[in-house]
């Protein structure tokens, strides 16, 4: 039977797969794929054996530094990374969680002054299953599920 | 620690002289402000500043990006008192000159910190091996928590908490305790455990910190240190409290040679001096 993709092919640039579903938008808000002003193209709800469902974006021309697409692990710890050269997978990483989160997250202390001025958050990341992030300023430590993106 | 025993001993050293301090309280604090002061006039220093945000320009709406970076163009220093955690940081992140953490909200409040450390050492001879009983509010008490964090770093320390359970040491600082292996004990009861105390470090439960009144009605006449709770207490003992008390602390205890109360905050001019004296390099 012939196979179909559900999401069009690339001639070069990067595929990011295994993004779970709920956290597609996230993922393109953390890496700013709005501003992006190359071809996107993105997938969600598509069946996956190991997920269930998953999400997958398509960016042509466009690649990215360890440190730029590791963010992306705070909401899609299992997405997998393919270089596209001339339609091909060239390489494939795995995301790994940074040490040290800038930007992205609010403090989740209201009482932190992260969120009364015009601050860029600092948070290190003491663990990553389950996340938890000691803020630079405030020393409070914000969890996974207290997690909300600025 | 050396240098506040050097400025114990020779109080009236005018290193600041020339010298521009400016101390800004975004929110009242009347001892840890006179402390300062106090301090600063003893280095023969200038101070300006304010003891009250609604007497700046906060009042008016200004950051505290803008009131550092115009403050800090004014003066050689800033001790900052602020209600919001991280503040400090941040303002020395900003300013062109040191900053000083007078406290931030909840977070930390270091040079009390250093003034309970400098009483500890003053008493007891050392910072190691010392049985550190805390008492009262161990949830939202920053004092202690700090105080806990700073003594972790020496030989052998021992920490028995006594609180009510609604106000308990929180978690995550015995979960740290636990994972350095250091001992601890908790307590919800004031007995004679305290007999193998070698400071008993009293704060005060606020009575809005309880959801349910009635159950603060329970215990606040329970965490009281009376005179004759101390017969059998170890003769190096000494009773610290940051001040100000309300009755944690019977009036009994003030004439027992174990009360330290209030030299301690009289040591908290010495640490204060040292600490502006070694951030400004002047010893």
């Amino acid at each position: 039977m012939e196979k179909h993709l559900k999401v069009s092919a690339i001639k070069d640039g990067t595929v990011i797969d295994h993004i779970p579903t709920k956290s597609l938008f996230k993922v393109i808000k953390i890496l700013r794929l709005e501003e992006c002003s190359q071809m996107v193209t993105f997938g969600n709800n598509l069946d996956s054996k190991a997920m269930g469902t998953k999400a997958i974006i398509k960016i042509a021309n466009r690649f990215f530094a360890d440190e730029e697409v590791n963010k992306i692990a705070l909401v899609a710890p299992h997405a997998k990374l393919n270089t596209i050269r001339d339609y091909k997978v060239i390489e494939k990483r795995v995301v790994e969680t940074p040490k040290e989160i800038v930007g992205i997250i609010n403090c989740f202390n209201p009482n932190c002054i992260t969120n009364a001025e015009n601050i860029t958050t600092r948070f290190e990341v003491l663990s990553d299953k389950p996340i938890a992030m000691k803020c630079f300023y405030c020393e409070k430590i914000t969890n996974e599920n207290e997690m909300a993106f600025c | 620690m050396r240098l506040a025993e050097d400025f114990e001993a020779n109080p009236n050293q005018k290193l600041l002289q020339g010298k521009v301090i400016a101390t800004l309280f975004f929110e009242p604090s009347t001892r840890t402000r006179l402390s300062f002061e106090t301090a600063i006039n003893r280095l023969g220093g200038k101070i300006i500043g304010f003891s009250d945000s609604s007497s700046s320009s906060v009042s008016k709406g200004e950051t505290l990006h803008d009131t550092i970076r115009m403050v800090s163009n004014y003066a050689d220093m800033i001790i900052m008192r602020h209600p919001m955690e991280g503040s400090a940081r941040y303002a020395s992140e900003v300013s062109s000159v040191p900053v000083i953490n007078a406290g931030d909200g909840a977070n930390q409040h270091p040079s009390q910190t250093l003034l309970d450390m400098y009483s500890v050492i003053k008493t007891q001879g050392s910072l190691d091996n010392i049985n550190l009983f805390l008492v009262g509010d161990l949830k939202y008490g920053r004092t202690v928590h700090s105080l806990l964090m700073a003594m972790l770093q020496f030989e052998n320390p021992i920490f028995n908490f006594i609180a009510p359970p609604e106000l308990a040491m929180p978690n995550e600082y015995k979960i740290h305790l636990a994972s350095k292996g250091i001992r601890y004990f908790e307590h919800t009861e004031f007995t004679d455990i305290i007999n193998a105390a070698d400071i008993i470090y009293m704060t005060r439960v606020q009575k809005e910190r309880f959801i349910d009144p009635v159950e603060y009605e329970k215990v606040k006449n329970i965490y009281i240190l009376r005179n004759e709770m101390l017969k059998n207490t170890k003769e190096n003992m000494r009773i610290l409290h940051p001040l100000p008390r309300i009755n944690e602390i019977h009036t009994d205890v003030d004439t027992n040679p174990k009360a330290y109360y209030f030299t301690q905050a009289k040591n908290g001019v010495y640490a204060r001096m040292a600490i502006i004296a070694h951030l400004l390099n002047l010893k």
